[in-house]
C-alpha cells in the first residue's frame, strides 16, 4: 500500500496547473501574533476597569466581546489567508455565521419569551409543596 | 469504443476486487470502491443488530404485559435501536457507503480528492461503534436515541448506575459526527475540483447534486452535534449546570441545541436516497429526467430550509408560543421543495418506457412510502393537531415512513441498482421482486397501523398497554393493531433475509453482470462491471447522462450498449 492513490498521480501529473496558495512572510505572521498578544493584554487591562462608577454596568461584556472580535477577524484574515483567498472562502465562513446568529437569536428569543411561565413556576416551588402541589398551584395560578 | 458493452474486458483483466489480495490490502486501502464496500458492509452489519433491536420491540408489543423484556430492558432496547440505526446506519449509509463507491466514478474521476482522509473517515466510523459497543457493557442508556435531559442527566451518582453508557454513548456519536464532516469535506472538494473536462454543474447526474446537498449540511450542521454532546459530557462528569435546572441549566436549550443538528441530520438521511430516486426513475423509465434544475436546486433549497425550521421537535418541550407559530409557519415551506421532486419523478415516468426491475420497485416503492410520510408530516406541524398527535405512535409511523420506508428503501434500491457495477454479478431478479414485495407490504402492515394506533391515543415508548393501564376499551384498540404491526415487521424481516440470501448467492453462483444492464447514461455504466482499480484508463466522454437514445438492448451480454454509428459520432 505503499504507491501512491490515483487522486495523487493525477495531482502530480498536473503540478504545472496547480496553483500554489498564497505565501505569508514568517514576520507578518509574527506581526499578527504580536497584534493579538497586544490586544489580549487590552483585554485583561479593559477587565481592571470598574465601568459602574460611569454608569455603564454592562460596559466590561461589550468592551471585551469588541475586542475578542477583533482579535478573530485578524485570524481569519491572516492566519487563515481570507484576506488574500478567492472571495467564495469568505462567503463561507460569512453563512456559516449567518447560521450561528439565526440558532442565537431564534433560542434566546425562545428563552426570553417562556422566562416569565419558569419564573412563576419557580416562585410556586419556593413556597415549598411537593412537585405535584406544584403542578396544582401552576393551576390555579393560570386560571382566573 | 471499446467500452461500451464489451463485457468479456471485466473477467480477463484485474478490477478492483483482485487488483491486490489480502486483509491489509482491504484495511488500509486508499481505493474509494473499496472503502465504500467496507462502509456497505459495516453499516448493513449496523443494520442488522438495530432490526434486531427492533424485532425485540415489536416481539414484546404482540401481547399485553411485560411477558418478554422488563420495563427497563424496553427503555434501552428502543435507544439502542434508534441510536444505532440514526448515527451508524442511516447517516453514513447512502453517502458514505454508496456515494463513496459511485461518486467518483460518475464525476470520471479516479478517486476522491483526499484518499487518506476517506479512509481516516471509515475507521472514524469503526471507533465510533466500538464506543456504541462499550456503551453497551457499561451499563447501556435509556435515554432515547436523543439524549433528552434531564434522562441523560439523572442517575443515582453521576458516573455509575443504570445510565453507566451515556458517556461512552455520547463520545461515540461525537466521533461518528467528525466520521461524516469528513466525508461530507471529501465529497464537496471532489465535486468542485475533480469534474471531468465538460461536465458543467447542470450536467451532472441529479445524485451528485443530492450528495452535494447533503455534504453541506454534514459539514454546517455537525459540529453543533459535536458541541451539544460535549457540553452534555462536561455537565454529566464535572456537575457543569447548562442543561440541568437543579444547577441553574436550562433544558429546553438542550433541545434547541440538539434539534438545529438532528432536523437538517434528516435531511442528511433523506437527501441522498432523492438522490438515488431521481437516477432510478429516469434510468428504469428509459426516458429523459423532467425538471432537471428543479431536482437540482430543490436539494439545496431543502437543504437552506432545513436548518430553520428545528422547533418543530418541541412544540409541546415548554417552547415560547411565539417560536412555536413561526417553526410551524416555516416547516410547512419545506414541504415545497420536497413536492417539486415527488411531481418531477411522477412527471418522468409519465409516458416512460418503465422496466419493473428490482431496482425500479424499490424507487416506486419510496415514491407510495414517501408521500404518505411527508403528508402526515403536516398533521404534526400543524401546532393544533400535535398537541394531540404528539409522543404518540402517529409520530413513530411518520417517522419510520420518511426514514425507514423512504431513505432506507431508496438504500435498498440504489444497492440493487449498483450491485451488478460493485460485484460484477447480477443477482435473481425474481427473488429480488419478491423481497422487495415483501419488505413493502411487511412495513406498511408494520407502520400504518402505527398511524391508527397514534391517532387512537397509544403514546410511544411504552412496554405495556394491558387493560389495567389503558382502559378495557383502549385495550382492545391497542392490542389488535399492535399484532398486525408485530406481524408486518415479521413480513419485512423476511424480506431482507431472502435479500441477504440471494445477494451472498449471487457473489458466488450469479452470472457475470455487463457493463450497462439497465441501460444508464452516466459515466459509471461506460466503465467494466466491477471496475478497474483507477476506474477509467482515459478520460471519458461526457454528454448527456439522461439521454437514452444512444443505447440499445444488446440480447448477447444481456446488457445495453451504444449504438455503433452514435459511438463514432460521439456528443
Ligand atoms: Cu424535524
Amino acid at each position: 500500500m505503499t504507491d501512491r492513490t490515483p487522486a495523487e498521480t493525477e495531482h502530480a501529473e498536473h503540478a504545472g496547473h496547480h496553483e500554489v496558495g498564497h505565501i505569508v512572510s514568517v514576520k507578518f505572521l509574527f506581526a499578527t501574533c504580536a497584534a493579538l498578544l497586544v490586544l489580549t493584554m487590552l483585554t485583561v487591562a479593559a477587565a481592571q476597569v470598574d465601568f459602574t462608577k460611569y454608569g455603564l454596568p454592562e460596559m466590561n461584556i461589550v468592551v471585551a466581546l469588541a475586542i475578542a472580535v477583533v482579535k478573530a477577524s485578524l485570524v481569519c484574515l491572516f492566519f487563515m489567508h481570507l484576506f488574500w483567498d478567492r472571495p467564495i472562502n469568505a462567503y463561507i465562513i460569512i453563512v456559516a455565521l449567518a447560521f450561528v446568529g439565526i440558532f442565537i437569536a431564534f433560542a434566546m428569543t425562545d428563552t426570553f419569551e417562556y422566562r416569565a411561565d419558569q419564573q412563576q413556576y419557580e416562585r410556586v416551588e419556593l413556597k415549598g409543596g411537593d412537585s405535584k402541589d406544584v403542578q396544582t398551584k401552576l393551576l390555579e395560578l393560570q386560571t382566573p | 469504443m471499446s467500452i461500451y458493452g464489451d463485457s468479456t474486458k471485466a473477467s480477463s483483466g484485474t478490477n478492483y476486487l483482485t487488483h491486490t489480495r489480502g486483509f491489509l490490502s482491504w484495511a488500509l486501502t486508499l481505493d474509494h470502491k473499496r472503502i465504500g464496500v467496507m462502509y456497505l458492509v459495516s453499516v448493513l452489519t449496523a443494520f442488522f443488530f438495530a432490526g434486531m433491536a427492533a424485532m425485540a420491540l415489536r416481539l414484546e408489543l404482540i401481547a399485553p404485559g411485560e411477558w418478554f423484556l422488563s420495563q427497563d430492558n424496553y427503555n434501552q432496547m428502543f435507544t439502542v435501536h434508534g441510536a444505532l440505526m440514526v448515527f451508524l446506519v442511516l447517516i453514513p449509509a447512502v453517502p458514505a457507503a454508496m456515494g463513496n463507491f459511485v461518486l467518483p466514478i460518475m464525476l470520471g474521476a479516479k478517486d476522491v480528492a483526499f484518499p487518506r482522509l476517506n479512509l481516516f473517515s471509515y475507521w472514524l466510523w469503526v471507533t465510533g461503534a466500538l464506543f456504541f459497543v462499550l456503551a453497551l457493557l457499561t451499563g447501556g442508556l435509556d435515554t432515547g436515541w436523543t439524549f433528552y435531559t434531564p434522562y441523560s442527566i439523572e442517575g443515582d451518582d453521576h458516573m455509575s448506575g443504570a445510565m453507566g453508557g451515556v458517556i461512552p454513548a455520547l463520545t461515540g456519536a461525537f466521533v461518528l459526527g467528525f466520521s461524516s464532516i469528513f466525508t461530507g469535506l471529501n465529497f464537496i472538494v471532489t465535486i468542485h475540483r475533480l469534474r471531468p473536462p465538460g461536465m458543467t454543474w447542470f450536467r451532472m447526474p441529479l445524485f451528485l447534486w443530492a450528495i452535494y446537498a447533503t455534504a453541506i449540511i454534514q459539514v454546517m450542521a455537525t459540529p453543533i452535534l459535536g458541541i451539544t454532546l460535549a457540553l452534555l459530557i462536561v455537565e454529566r462528569a464535572f456537575g457543569i449546570g447548562i442543561f440541568n435546572p437543579a444547577l441553574g441549566g436550562d433544558p429546553v436549550l438542550y433541545q434547541h441545541f440538539f434539534w438545529f443538528y438532528s432536523h437538517p441530520a434528516v435531511y442528511i438521511m433523506i437527501l441522498p436516497g432523492m438522490g438515488i430516486i431521481s437516477e432510478l426513475i429516469s434510468v428504469h423509465s428509459h426516458k429523459h429526467i423532467f425538471g432537471y434544475r428543479f431536482i437540482a436546486f430543490s436539494s439545496v433549497a431543502i437543504a437552506i430550509f432545513g436548518f430553520l425550521v428545528w422547533g418543530h421537535h418541541m412544540f409541546t418541550s415548554g417552547q415560547s408560543p411565539l417560536m412555536n407559530i413561526m417553526f410551524s409557519a416555516i416547516t410547512f415551506s419545506v414541504s415545497i421543495p420536497s413536492a417539486i421532486k415527488v411531481f418531477n419523478w411522477l412527471a418522468t415516468l409519465y409516458k416512460g418506457s418503465i422496466s419493473l426491475n428490482t431496482p425500479m420497485l424499490y424507487a416506486l416503492s419510496f415514491l407510495f412510502i414517501f408521500t404518505i410520510g411527508g403528508l402526515t408530516g403536516l398533521h404534526l406541524g400543524t401546532l393544533a393537531t400535535d398537541i394531540h398527535l404528539h409522543d404518540t405512535y402517529f409520530v413513530v409511523a411518520h417517522f419510520h415512513y420518511v426514514m425507514m420506508g423512504s431513505a432506507m428503501i431508496a438504500m435498498f434500491g440504489g444497492l440493487h441498482h449498483w450491485w451488478p457495477k460493485i460485484t460484477g454479478r447480477m443477482y435473481n431478479e425474481t427473488l429480488g421482486r419478491i423481497a422487495c414485495g415483501l419488505v413493502f407490504f411487511g412495513f406498511n402492515a408494520t407502520f400504518f397501523t402505527q398511524f391508527i394506533l397514534g391517532s387512537k391515543g397509544m403514546p410511544r415508548r411504552y412496554a405495556d398497554y394491558s387493560a389495567e393501564l389503558m382502559g378495557a376499551e383502549n385495550f382492545e384498540i391497542f392490542h389488535f393493531w399492535h399484532f398486525w404491526s408485530t406481524i408486518g415487521s415479521f413480513v419485512m424481516a423476511l424480506g431482507f433475509f431472502l435479500m441477504l440470501g440471494y445477494l451472498v448467492h449471487s457473489m458466488f453462483k450469479g452470472r457475470q453482470a455487463p457493463d450497462n444492464p439497465w441501460g444508464g447514461g452516466s459515466l459509471e455504466w461506460q466503465c467494466s462491471s466491477p471496475p478497474p482499480h483507477d476506474n477509467f484508463s482515459e478520460p471519458p466522454t461526457v454528454g448527456d447522462c439522461y439521454d437514452y437514445s444512444m443505447l440499445e438492448w444488446d440480447e448477447k451480454i444481456q446488457g445495453y450498449h451504444r449504438r455503433e454509428e452514435a459511438a463514432t459520432s460521439g456528443e
